[in-house]
């Protein structure tokens, strides 16, 4: 609890200057000298422990290291995403326009097709189907069903642009690219319904507007962001 | 109105308001260029030999070519919102204003960081944004410019997307790239919803833009695996799900009817 605490205090301090960055384990590896490259990255990561998080002994699942632990972590998200969809588009709020529910279900498709990639994509690696926690959600209610859309669409969009540069396989990183331009288009899809034809598709609490730079969050500041809706315990110990 | 001049206008205004110096004074040092800055050991060429990757340009080449992009789009909306005051209705300015904001943006990120690097920026191209006469009316026509606003948008996603690799051997400036690439994503997804389009891009529909720029958008496989094997979802939705690259000649070549000199 107090180091969940801690997470959730830390995503309070605004995770947007790339500045804050910390040396991840691909600079590790690549300062460490050619000599280690070749060696697995569970080696990799172990030799680096000054970005571990030590103590809490995994209690849910966890999410695993290196790019196996990106693409899990990506997993979870894509699952919670794909369940909310589907969650909206059995039975829509109150009011939804044609407009609406065609969008809706389409993002709901590609959510899907998301989830289904990387469960296929991880094999046996992959982490169990997700338990998800929507209580807080008025699903019959527009402005509670595109507003929490809003926040993960947001939250999907810093989620890859954050985890982009832990991906040590040029593969892995361009699928990620595939998937995170999509979640941007949805984002903004979304955020235009909720404020039509404004700045807010792209709006300056989400792309700084002196730098044109959307935001980027690293696993540990979007873990306490989606922890809310998912009931599975997920831990996430040896990523970033 | 000369475009350079435009150009220049924007670069020394912005340059202004967001130079690293007074960033670095003000303490909210932000952007790709402080951190390049503030780490130049990152810009070590060294690197490329352990993460070796498909790409033989240097990560200032690419940020070059990213901000040759960024030109073009950034004049294309100034232009847009200055040329013609008729051009883009009331209730859409505040959306082009947005976006020509972020592209000015990108300009001076881009060009702070090639600096930063040790590189020099190019120089604004002069453009055309009739294509030689191909779009007219692009300052006259709102569907016009629309069109065209989404054939750059969507461009500028399957770009960026296609030198990621080229760049995942300087963390900071691959973020940065990253962080860009998905506000031109929430560019195009705007852009082609104010058109009547889907905000993603479905098989190689190009809705009136330039085939070119949705070659391949029809693909299905992902990572080796074919998602149509392992989902229950239909064939375009998969398409939509996934953007695809372009190749750097690629997008030159869907650039160049655009570029005079």
């Amino acid at each position: 609890m107090d180091t969940e605490k801690k997470q959730q205090e830390s995503t309070k301090e605004k995770g947007g200057s790339i500045l804050t960055l910390p040396l991840s384990r691909k600079k590790f590896l690549v300062f460490s000298g050619l000599s280690v490259v070749g060696i697995g990255l569970g080696i990799a990561a172990q030799g680096c422990s000054n970005d571990q998080v030590v103590s809490t002994p995994p209690t849910g699942t966890d999410l695993g290291s290196g790019d196996l632990g990106i693409l899990n972590y990506a997993y979870a998200l894509e699952q919670l995403e794909a369940a909310f969809y589907i969650k909206v588009t059995s039975s829509f709020y109150t009011g939804a326009t044609n407009e609406e529910t065609t969008i809706l279900t389409s993002i709901r498709d590609h959510e899907i097709a998301h989830r289904d990639f990387f469960k296929a994509a991880l094999g046996t690696s992959a982490i169990p189907d997700l338990e998800v926690d929507f209580s807080t959600i008025n699903f019959t209610n527009r402005q509670s069903v595109l507003t929490t859309a809003k926040t993960f669409e947001d939250l999907g969009v810093s989620a890859y642009n954050g985890a982009g540069y832990y991906i040590q396989d040029a593969g892995y990183l361009l699928l990620a690219g595939k998937i995170v331009s999509v979640e941007a288009r949805h984002a903004a899809a979304i955020r235009d319904l909720l404020n039509p034809r404004s700045s807010d598709f792209a709006g300056n609490d989400v792309v700084d507007p002196s730098t044109g730079l959307d935001k980027q969050r690293k696993p540990s500041e979007v873990l306490p962001l989606a922890d809310p809706y998912i009931k599975t315990i997920i831990t996430a110990n040896n990523l970033p | 109105m000369n475009l350079e001049n435009i150009f220049n206008k924007i670069s020394s205004s912005d340059k202004k308001k967001f130079s690293r110096r007074d960033a670095l004074k003000n303490g909210s040092m932000k952007g790709l260029a402080g951190i390049a800055a503030s780490i130049p050991i990152l810009g070590a060429t060294g690197m490329k030999k352990v993460f070796a990757n498909t790409s033989s340009d240097s990560i200032i080449d690419i940020l070059n070519f990213a901000l040759t992009l960024e030109y073009l789009e950034s004049s294309f909306y100034q232009k847009g919102l200055t040329t013609n005051p008729n051009l883009i209705p009331a209730g859409d300015r505040n959306v082009f204003t947005q976006i020509a904001n972020h592209e000015g943006a990108h300009v001076i990120v881009l060009r702070d960081t090639i600096t930063a690097l040790g590189g020099s920026p190019v120089v604004s191209p002069v453009f055309d944004f009739t294509a030689s006469g191909t779009y007219a009316d692009v300052f006259s026509n709102y569907q016009t410019f629309l069109t065209l606003s989404q054939s750059f948008e969507d461009t500028g996603v399957r770009a960026y997307k296609g030198q990621a690799a080229g760049l995942i051997a300087n963390d900071a400036v691959l973020t940065a790239a990253l962080q860009i690439h998905s506000v031109e994503a929430r560019h195009a997804s705007e852009v082609r919803r104010i058109r009547g389009q889907k905000g993603w891009i479905s098989l190689t529909d190009s809705g009136g833009a330039p085939a070119a720029i949705y070659v391949r958008e029809d693909n299905t496989i992902q990572g080796g695996i074919d998602v149509r094997t392992i989902t229950t979802v239909s064939t375009i939705a998969i398409t939509e799900a996934f953007d695809e690259t372009l190749t750097k000649d690629e997008v030159l070549a869907i650039a160049g009817p655009f570029i005079v000199s």
